[in-house]
């Protein structure tokens, strides 16, 4: 059984149609990459796999582990194992990095039975995550992406991701405005969660990332469907020729 | 004045003691002549146009003699800060039983209001200086009714290790209970000093009214952190006038918080009465079933170089109401002056409601002056990436507002207040949890 199986999915946001009917398979242990031009429904369909409110599923279905994920609040969608890294990281003012992360970890632990950890713990555990993909535990200290560049944003999206280790990732243009040493980070951080059991999704407009995260399958969207599949030549191939031969076969 | 509030006036003042005699008498007469003259804010009274003091009115209001018995635990428990001096007024008068004053430094002059204004003429001479009976009618009818009060004086150069704790409690027994707290407080010129104040309700449901009148002088270079806290049941109104005066080079540094379920009004007066004079007046307030709570704010800048910042956030649910009006005035002299003022406030229900009215007047050039003011809902990209990271709408509702409340309180410049106080308001919070985990965000 696949990790992620998405039918014929289509949803309207305020009454416009964005997903025109998706279908994208995704098992366990295997990584996929979502390539397309702006504004093609990438995000969109990120978000309508995580919850959010104002996404309106008109069609199709979301297997995730065999069950119906649409038919789950997005904190249990979270719990059950799906991550994503935001595109555009929220900021929360007055919440400190810590105060967040220990609030989302506890909830998933709580989901699945296991203690809480109390603030030690946590702290501990957090630093032995950030520690390991070289990434510093101090912008926890601060309000929730208060004042973070871009990049501190993104490389704080890979420490939840690092420290939440879901089943399904799905990583919404997380290499985008990253210096060179950051996007080590960031695939490192996937790179460390790769595992048989697990999944992940990446969105991105650049082949760079996927040198470092190397893909098995690469997806191109146009106009809110998948236009094109293929492994990571196609990325490749994108690299040099662009979208345009591909949208106007398309069309 | 309607028929209904000459009554209620007539009843306040026949709980009260009466003309009488004594070193106060003067004051009270005089509280007297400015009621007969403007009688209780009304309709009319434009600074009282969005808080109504109807509740006052068809309740057989006693003074301040019938009182349940009150044990110091309790006030160990309800008021916090145990390592203070403990000043305790029960309806309005000072107990030395309940207090704790042992081993306060002769620097600090803690005495009753009639004694020290008796012994002392310039506790006389300062009282009902800068609160004034003719402008303020609640003013007038805490001096109409006045019969006790604590005068607070801290000498000059004076460093007080501890702050100094007001703990004012309205207790009414069987009877409705018409208290009327007054505070004189003095802070000598480069003295240090630290001034909470815990308003306290005792009682098995019998309505209380609190009017309490405060007024405060900050000496030149003077260094004063004044913190208030307000809690009580719904049949609680609680109005504070308080005055103050800021010398040159002094610093003020004030919070009002209020997680009240009944009526409150915080009426504040802040003169900048010297150069280069500092104050922070901040707050929060926390307004739940039919709670009002009302803040007003006028801030005076009457010298050059001074600055003030004020920043005010209020949480409001189910159908709570919240008043915050905000005056600054620039007066022609105060050239080179800094004001700042904020108020936010967030709304958890489409019952809830806020009035919210700031004002500049300035009358000189040189001035950086602005003030803002937001009023909206929950965040909903906010708690979204909460619940995309597990965390249940409830205890992603609750996070939020506790994140925007505490904003405020993170001003408060004394490290132990400011966590007390966070701490007494995350308290209110998860114990409300679930009533507002209700509502729509934006
Ligand atoms: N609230 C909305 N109302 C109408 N259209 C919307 C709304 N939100 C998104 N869209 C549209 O949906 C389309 C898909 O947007 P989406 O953000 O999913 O694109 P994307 O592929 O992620 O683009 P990018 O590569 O720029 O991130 C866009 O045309 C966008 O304008
Ligand atoms: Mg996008």
């Amino acid at each position: 059984m696949a990790l992620l199986e998405i039918r014929d999915l289509q949803a309207e946001v305020d009454g416009k149609e964005i997903l025109k009917g998706i279908n994208l398979t995704v098992e366990a242990g295997e990584v996929h990459a979502v390539m397309g031009p702006n504004g093609s429904g990438k995000s969109t369909l990120s978000y309508v796999l995580a919850g959010r409110e104002g996404y309106e599923v008109t069609g199709g279905e979301v297997l995730y582990d065999g069950e119906n994920l649409l038919d789950l609040e997005p904190e249990e969608r979270a719990c059950e194992g799906l991550f994503l890294a935001f595109q555009y990281p929220v900021e929360i003012p007055g919440v400190a990095g810590t105060t967040f992360l220990r609030h989302a970890l506890n909830a998933k632990r709580k989901y699945h039975g296991e203690d809480e950890y109390d603030a030690m713990e946590f702290v501990k555990f957090v630093r032995a995550k950030a520690k390991s993909l070289n990434l510093s535990d101090d912008m926890l200290k601060r309000p929730v992406n208060v004042g973070f560049s871009g990049g501190e944003k993104k490389r704080n999206e890979t420490l939840q991701m690092a420290v939440l280790e879901p089943r399904l990732a799905v990583l919404d243009e997380t290499d985008s405005g990253l210096d060179i040493d950051a996007l080590k980070v960031v695939a490192d951080g996937v790179n460390a969660l790769r595992a048989p059991d697990r999944a992940m999704v990446v969105i991105t407009h650049y082949q760079r990332l996927l040198d470092y995260v190397v893909p098995d399958k690469v997806h191109v969207m146009a106009n809110g469907r998948i236009v094109k599949s293929g492994d990571k030549s196609l990325a490749l191939e994108l690299e040099e020729r662009g979208y345009a031969h591909l949208l106007d076969a398309a069309a | 004045m309607s028929a209904a509030t000459t009554d209620t006036l007539q009843i306040l003042l026949a709980a009260g003691p009466g003309p009488g005699v004594g070193p106060l008498h003067d004051l009270r007469d005089a509280g007297r002549a400015a009621l007969a003259k403007t009688g209780l804010p009304g309709r009319k009274t434009e600074i009282w146009k969005y808080t109504r003091l109807k509740a006052l009115d068809g309740v057989a209001w006693t003074g301040p003699d019938a009182r349940p018995e009150i044990d110091g635990d309790w006030i160990d428990a309800q008021a916090g800060f145990r390592d203070a001096w403990r000043i305790v007024l029960v309806n309005g008068r000072f107990d030395a039983g309940l207090s704790r004053l042992t081993d306060l430094p002769s620097a600090a002059r803690i005495a009753p209001l009639p004694e020290a204004a008796g012994a002392h003429g310039a506790v006389a001479a300062a009282l009902g200086q800068l609160a004034n009976a003719e402008r303020f009618p609640m003013v007038a009818l805490n001096a109409a009714c006045l019969e006790d009060g604590v005068a607070i004086g801290v000498e000059e150069r004076a460093l007080l290790e501890k702050p100094i704790h007001v703990v004012s409690i309205t207790a009414p027994g069987a009877q409705p209970v018409a208290a009327h707290p007054r505070l004189l407080i003095r802070i000598g010129a480069g003295a240090q000093a630290t001034l909470l104040e815990s308003h306290l309700h005792l009682g098995d449901g019998a309505p209380a009214f609190t009017n309490a009148v405060l007024e405060i002088i900050v000496g030149e270079g003077a260094r004063l952190g004044h913190y208030r806290i307000h809690d009580g049941p719904e049949n609680a109104l609680f109005v504070a006038t308080t005055a103050v005066s800021v010398a040159g080079g002094a610093q003020y540094d004030a919070f009002a918080l209020n997680i009240g379920a009944g009526l409150a009004r915080n009426e504040s007066m802040y003169k900048l009465d010297g150069e280069r004079a500092e104050i922070a007046v901040n707050g929060a307030y926390l307004g739940v079933g039919g709670a009002h709570i009302d803040n007003t704010t006028f801030i005076d800048h009457a010298r050059p170089n001074c600055q003030s910042q004020e920043t005010f956030n209020g949480v409001l649910s189910d159908h709570a109401r919240g008043v915050f009006q905000g005056k600054i005035l620039v007066r022609p002299d105060a050239q080179n002056t800094d004001g700042h003022q904020m108020h936010k406030a967030l709304l958890l229900s489409g019952k809830a409601e806020v009035d919210a009215k700031p004002e500049l007047e300035i009358y000189a050039d040189d001035v950086r002056c602005g003030h803002g003011a937001t009023i909206g809902a929950l965040d909903a990209d906010q708690l979204f990436y909460l619940r995309a990271r597990g965390v249940d709408e409830q205890a992603a509702r609750a996070l939020l507002i506790e994140a925007f409340l505490l904003d405020t309180v993170e001003r408060i410049q004394d490290l132990a207040v400011r966590e007390a106080f966070a701490e007494a308001l995350t308290g209110r919070l998860r114990a409300l949890q679930s009533s507002l985990a209700h509502g729509e965000a934006a």
